[in-house]
């Protein structure tokens, strides 16, 4: 399938070349990100009751995993609320152009913490203590408010959106999926980038900031750094930047050979492995495990956590492929190979969402009447009953979802053995077990 | 092979694992009782069998707040308070595996409060894991077929 430049269509470009779309979006993102905030600190502590739990873990988390990663890649991103206030403190303006003169530290990001190792060790904080944070509201309430307090703290001190870039736990991830995405931007044609004076896209100009995210357009290869901001369309002066349709995981056919891209893909693996276990099985001893943080049992079950994702999983993935030949050293075999289990790692999270996503929506109609939990009836909803919502397509749901992402890693695992000349029989082996796995933990 | 007539014998495959009838042992029905604890946040016991057409009793014992119990796929529900039992009977007319879960918010971890019931074996898995086998079956052909 070729590719489709959706900017070719005047009314998307305009749209996106506008900043006065996306910034109502963001206001709207930003004060729904502030009530979250304040509804976990001061509204009831039932979580099933309140906005900041509905709406963070079930509403967010449903329209982020189920729409917005598999089809928009960093889309959520682009209207991301979190960076907003650090980039105009940052900035010293909303929407003026912007000053040459920094305001503040303006500090490159040091260069040994230019990769995703800080996304991963975040992700697995929260990851950890996921049960506490999933179900208590004022928990939920001080890691919005501590991701926003962080975000305004590095714009102060480092350049452009380093808490997007390297420390957000959700970025992460997004950014790890975002190649399997039918969406990507990049330039027309990389002899214009070459030829182009001054790389305002880079550098920022009057019509708009430098790459808010620190990537040169005319170097992308890849979604997983591109935060759909849409400021390079506003600054290229010739008009050669386009958001294009392509074919899903497009990004995978060229193998990462990065450690901590690997990583991220076991982390996500195996947390959704983890989850679908703790939090969807029947074993009320692991819930118990992971809710009671600082108790023996808790560091336990953090410590087989831990092991699962980075002993137990890339062992046996490592095992699987110690015995092919290829024409890459083990260490970059191993994060070649891993490529194939971005998909399946979707994919899982897909299938585990379904079942905690359809089970819990209808929490939605009532916290939309009375967000707080206080009684309130704002739209004559906060009565409604709890009610599952659509159990008998699930379990068919799930096992599409995870037989499909298994032959679409089974696939990826082919084109990555290829490109490094090696077998794919193993990673195939693993994908599989690892689905018969997640097919017994939720079916 | 045409790799076409592979992917379709792939997928008549696929549609024969997922859909096609299997044979039913013929098993008399019987009444079941079950007595479940339910305490925060699990069933004890958590996992219930039974065979299809079996009258299943159900005595839920609360052994400290308020908790429920919501059978999935026949949306009956019952709920308990401590130290009471409440009893919810249905016929197991609906093969395959079903997750209860408490109704009444019970405390932080109560959207996770889950059983589970299966009626006759879980052929659903079965065949999932049949489709699994295919799957890789296929990208395995496929891949030879290129090569």
């Amino acid at each position: 399938m070729a590719k489709i430049e959706l900017t070719r269509i005047p009314f998307i470009k305009n749209a996106l070349k506008s900043r006065y779309p996306q910034l109502a979006v963001f206001i709207v993102m930003l004060v729904g990100y502030i009530f979250a905030i304040l509804a976990g600190l001061i509204g009831t502590p039932v979580g099933s009751h309140n906005f900041s739990i509905v709406f963070v873990w079930i509403a967010w988390w449903a329209i982020l995993i189920l729409v917005a990663v598999p089809f928009f890649g960093r889309g959520w991103c682009a209207v991301c609320p979190i960076p907003l206030p650090g980039e105009w403190l940052q900035r010293g303006a909303v929407l003026s152009p912007p000053d040459k003169k920094p305001k503040w530290l303006n500090l490159r990001w040091p260069k040994f913490l230019r990769n995703i190792w800080l996304q991963n060790i975040s992700f697995l904080l929260l990851a950890l203590f996921s049960s506490v944070l999933l179900t208590t509201p004022n928990i939920t309430g001080i890691v919005l408010a501590a991701m926003l307090f962080a975000a305004i703290g590095l714009s102060t001190i480092f350049e452009r959106r380093a808490f997007c870039r390297y420390l957000c736990p959700v970025g992460g991830f997004i950014g790890l999926y975002s190649q399997t995405a039918p969406i990507e931007l990049r330039i027309k044609d990389k002899q214009v980038c070459v030829k182009c004076e001054g790389k305002p896209c880079y550098n920022g100009s009057a019509n708009g900031y430098g790459c808010p995210w620190d990537v040169f357009p005319g170097g992308l290869s890849k979604n997983t750094h591109c935060g759909l901001c849409m400021e390079c369309i506003r600054t290229c002066p010739h008009d050669n930047i386009a958001i294009n349709l392509r074919p899903f995981s497009a990004d995978l056919a060229k193998p990462s050979t990065r450690m901590d891209e690997a990583f991220k893909a076991f982390i996500m693996l195996g947390s959704a492995m983890i989850y679908a276990g703790v939090l969807l099985g029947p074993w009320g001893i692991l819930k118990d495990a992971a809710y009671n943080v600082g108790t023996n049992a808790w560091f336990i079950y953090a410590f087989i956590f831990l092991a699962i994702i980075f002993v137990i999983l890339p062992g046996f993935f490592t095992l699987g492929i110690l015995k092919t030949k290829g024409t890459l050293p083990l260490k970059q075999r191993f994060a070649s190979l891993a490529t194939a289990l971005i998909p399946l790692g979707l994919m899982f999270w897909v299938a585990f969402s379904l079942s905690f996503v359809l089970t819990n929506a209808s929490y939605i109609i009532a916290a939309l009447s009375d967000p707080l939990g206080l009684g309130w009836n704002l739209f004559g909803t906060a009565n409604a009953v709890w009610q599952p919502m659509l159990t008998s397509v699930l379990a068919p749901a799930q096992t599409l979802a995870l037989v499909g992402g298994l032959i679409w890693s089974a696939r990826t695992a082919q084109k990555a053995a290829n490109e490094i000349k090696a077998s794919s029989t193993p990673v195939i082996v693993f994908c599989f077990i690892t689905t018969l796995v997640m097919l017994w933990l939720l079916l | 092979m045409n790799p076409r007539f592979t992917l379709l014998l792939l997928v008549m495959a696929g549609l024969v694992v997922a859909f096609a009838p299997l044979p039913v042992r013929p098993i008399t029905p019987q009444e079941r009782t079950f007595r479940i604890e339910a305490g925060q946040f699990a069933y004890s016991p958590y996992e219930l069998k039974v065979n299809p057409g079996d009258t299943v009793n159900i005595q839920l014992v609360s052994t400290d707040v308020v908790h429920g119990l919501y059978m999935d796929g026949y949306d009956i529900s019952i709920q308990a308070d401590p130290g009471q039992t409440k009893t919810l009977s249905f016929v197991a007319d609906k093969p395959g595996s079903f997750r209860f879960r408490c109704n009444v918010t019970c405390g932080a971890m109560h959207p996770f409060m889950i059983g589970k019931l299966n009626v006759g074996s879980n052929h659903w898995l079965f065949r999932s894991i049949g489709l699994a086998l295919l799957a890789v079956v296929g990208v395995i052909i496929s891949i030879k077929q290129k090569t």
